[in-house]
């Protein structure tokens, strides 16, 4: 790296004592670039083994990487923590304004330890970190509320990030998101519970240093050429147009949409919750991530009638992408594209993860179906497909948590079923509430093998989605070593820190091209050896905390819905987790 | 003869990705924002959109006038001329300027002035902003 770069320092901030450090770390972004290779060695190094997920103990550590302020779509942010959902590693990615805000207040990464007695939040800028006061904000409901507020009261506009949490991450639901700039996210496993847990409402963050570069000749020339081919690429095009809801349609027809709890993978009201009608009827206005010129980020614009005041109106937007629309939308039935919107700001008010969710809420309806639970457990509400009114005031109460039945929810399905039952329908993967694609063994063998337990770990889907075009199905070994290498290339990604929705454009070779401006000689061989170490790292920490691949349950749900390669076999998906279990810890 | 002088066009085709802003520090051969003469903030809250803030380019600068050592020299046309040589870095053109166009050289302690060079437009992916080349009769 180049000398001097700022992306060596670590910001440590100690919420218990009120003081800050900055510690220089330049052989660990010498040799783990940043990113998620930084914050595995971070968490490793500061997380205490067997530490509750909702102790002071446990650190949460952001970081970013040599390409953030520097390339374009290099727009995303690492967090790292224990999770409260699986109480194993919490890896979430998000973008808004954070990595852009991280880097270019000088660090590489931010340490957050212990824990307040006192609500707080921070308020990062350069050097100098304020512990500013939260008493007013604690027990303030709405993430977009707190958003606010901070929005007037600091300084900075355009520079800065705005983390914040909402109820759930206060009632430390273990799957409260962290919600930034209003519209992203920090979204899975339980970082808004561990904000809450150290009685952190927000941080905020602001920089806008130069970074210098090794080679601005250099720089200029290959900045043009990544520019180039994101604005003009056509691998980029689905994610400017529809965005990623363009997925609803072609899932649907693949039937591959998980639908009323996986009951089935076909949803025959998909069209109308599809890309295609929420661009049509409701698409407000698209924004971007800082330093992305894709911005994919689709606002849709829902006006809504006051019921006791005529002529009174107001009109929100809502940011909606293809996992929300799946998880609150075809998973349990919702049938319109306004039900849809009305629940998803609903969960974003609270800050909830979409995906657990709507998961939830689908184990929930089908739970109470079978008379696993009844009016009792559910505070009188008849939970229902399709009946997003009442789905609003189940979300209501998952955070409230008014009983016993509410309390075990907010825990995730994986929790409530082993209490109440209806395991087999719990559809969670490692502690993690699925994602939306029931395209075929991959998927699942992904689900489960993957270091986060997200469709984002080795993109199991587009194993399948190639499978069914092709109509080749390949072997549970070859699954394995595919899912493997994706994972493991992803990791150079996520320490960089690039969007994966980059991933088309950020090759190896041209990733080697853009270390190269900042200092780092490395070839594509190189690279390929790092993310296999980082992801090492990864499975170490995992082993140490618990994690056993042999341990790993699948929901009998998967295996009673076929999906567009056929009904899946158990042993398909063991052999697959056995053979990724037998090569996670080599090197290539 | 003709000068060159940057608008915006459309505030309502920005998407607020800042790769303009990324564009202008790059000028000086660096990453980063430290060197941006642009400022692209959301105007409360990114569902409402956004704000452009560029240069005017105005043929009476207020910026120029309250300058104490003039370091600011109006340019033939509209906007001026730093001269960082005499600027004593007391941020007086900041407060002067109606639309916050003059951003600050944290590093140097000197105005950022933008000089209407449209390296930012080539890289706006929507054309929010545009580069004009205006004639103008000599002064």
């Amino acid at each position: 790296m180049i000398k001097g770069d700022p992306l060596s320092r670590v910001l440590f901030v100690d919420l218990s004592l009120r003081r800050f450090w900055i510690e220089e770390r330049q052989d660990l972004f010498e040799e783990r670039l940043g990113g998620a290779g930084a914050a595995i060695e971070l968490l490793q190094e500061e997380c205490k083994r067997g530490v509750d997920p909702l102790d002071p103990r446990n650190p949460i550590v952001f970081a970013v990487g040599p390409l953030n302020g520097v390339f374009p779509l290099a727009s995303k942010t690492v967090a790292m923590f224990k999770s409260p959902l699986t109480g194993n590693l919490g890896e979430s990615h998000a973008g808004g304004r954070s990595a852009v805000a991280i880097r270019l207040a000088g660090y590489g990464a931010i340490v957050i330890k212990g824990a307040s007695d006192t609500p707080v939040y921070l308020a990062i800028q350069d050097d100098r970190v304020n512990f500013r006061d939260a008493s007013v904000l604690w027990g303030m409901q709405s993430s977009y509320t707190v958003g606010r507020v901070i929005r007037e009261r600091e300084s900075g506009g355009g520079i800065r990030t705005i983390m914040r949490i909402g109820g759930a991450g206060e009632k430390l639901v273990s799957y409260a998101s962290v919600v930034t700039e209003t519209y992203r996210h920090f979204g899975r496993l339980g970082l808004g519970a561990v904000f809450g847990s150290k009685k952190l409402k927000a941080v905020m963050i602001q920089g806008k240093r130069a970074v210098k570069v090794g080679d601005p000749k250099l720089c200029r020339e290959t900045y043009r050429e990544l520019y180039d081919a994101i604005t003009e690429s056509p691998a980029m095009k689905k994610y400017h147009d529809l965005g990623t809801p363009m997925n609803v349609n072609g899932l649907n027809e693949l039937k591959a949409l998980p639908t009323q709890n996986l009951k089935r993978a076909y949803f025959k009201a998909a069209h109308s919750i599809s890309g295609e009608v929420f661009a049509e009827g409701f698409l407000g206005r698209r924004v971007a991530c800082a330093h992305c010129p894709v911005a994919c980020i689709h606002l849709a614009a829902l006006r809504l009638p006051y019921e006791d005041e005529p002529y009174f109106y107001k009109t929100l937007m809502i940011s909606y992408d293809y996992e929300l629309i799946y998880a609150l939308g075809s998973l349990l039935e919702v049938d319109s594209a306004e039900g849809v919107l009305r629940l998803v700001e609903a969960v974003e008010t609270f800050g909830l993860d979409a995906m657990s969710s709507g998961v939830a809420l689908a184990w929930a309806t089908e739970a109470q179906e079978r008379g696993l639970i009844t009016e009792k457990e559910t505070a009188g509400l008849k939970l229902r497909w399709s009946d997003f009114d009442t789905y609003i005031k189940a979300v209501e109460l998952i955070v409230e948590q008014p009983n016993d039945f509410y309390r075990a929810l907010a825990r995730g399905v994986g929790y409530a079923s082993s209490i109440y039952g209806g395991q087999d329908f719990a559809l969670a993967f490692g502690g993690n509430e699925m994602s939306g694609y029931h395209t075929g063994p991959a998927a699942h063998i992904g689900h489960l093998t993957g270091a986060r337990h997200s469709h984002l770990d080795g993109a199991g889907y587009s194993i399948d989605e190639r499978a069914a075009t092709s109509g080749k199905s390949p072997t549970a070994v070859e699954i394995a070593d595919r899912l493997l290498e994706e994972e493991r290339w992803r990791q150079i990604l996520s320490s960089l820190v690039v969007c994966f929705f980059a991933r088309g454009i950020y090759k190896p070779q041209v990733v080697a091209k853009a270390l190269r401006v900042m200092g780092y000689e490395l070839t594509s061989e190189d690279l390929m050896r790092k993310g296999a170490e980082i992801l090492k790292s990864k499975h170490e920490y995992k082993a140490s905390e618990g994690f056993d691949f042999s341990r790993l349950k699948l929901p009998r749900r998967i295996l009673e819905t076929p999906t567009p390669l056929g009904y899946l076999t158990e042993d398909l998906i063991k052999d697959g987790i056995r053979a990724y279990a037998g090569k996670i810890m080599l090197s290539q | 003869m003709s000068i060159r002088k940057l608008s915006v066009v459309d505030i309502n085709l920005c998407v607020g990705c800042q790769s303009c802003m990324f564009a202008c520090a790059r000028r000086f051969g660096e990453a980063g924002l430290g060197k941006s003469a642009i400022n692209v903030r959301s105007a409360g809250g990114i569902e409402r959109g956004f704000i452009v803030v560029v240069c005017r380019a105005c043929p009476d600068p207020p910026c120029a006038k309250v300058c104490p050592a003039d370091a600011l020299e109006p340019r033939s046309g509209g906007g001026v001329i730093l001269s960082p040589r005499r600027c004593i870095g007391c941020q007086l053109c900041v407060d002067a300027c109606t639309i916050q166009a003059i951003l600050w050289d944290e590093e140097m302690n000197k105005p950022l002035i933008c000089v209407h060079c449209g390296m930012c437009v080539d890289f706006c992916p929507y054309s929010v902003i545009k580069l004009e080349t205006t004639e103008v009769g000599q002064s």
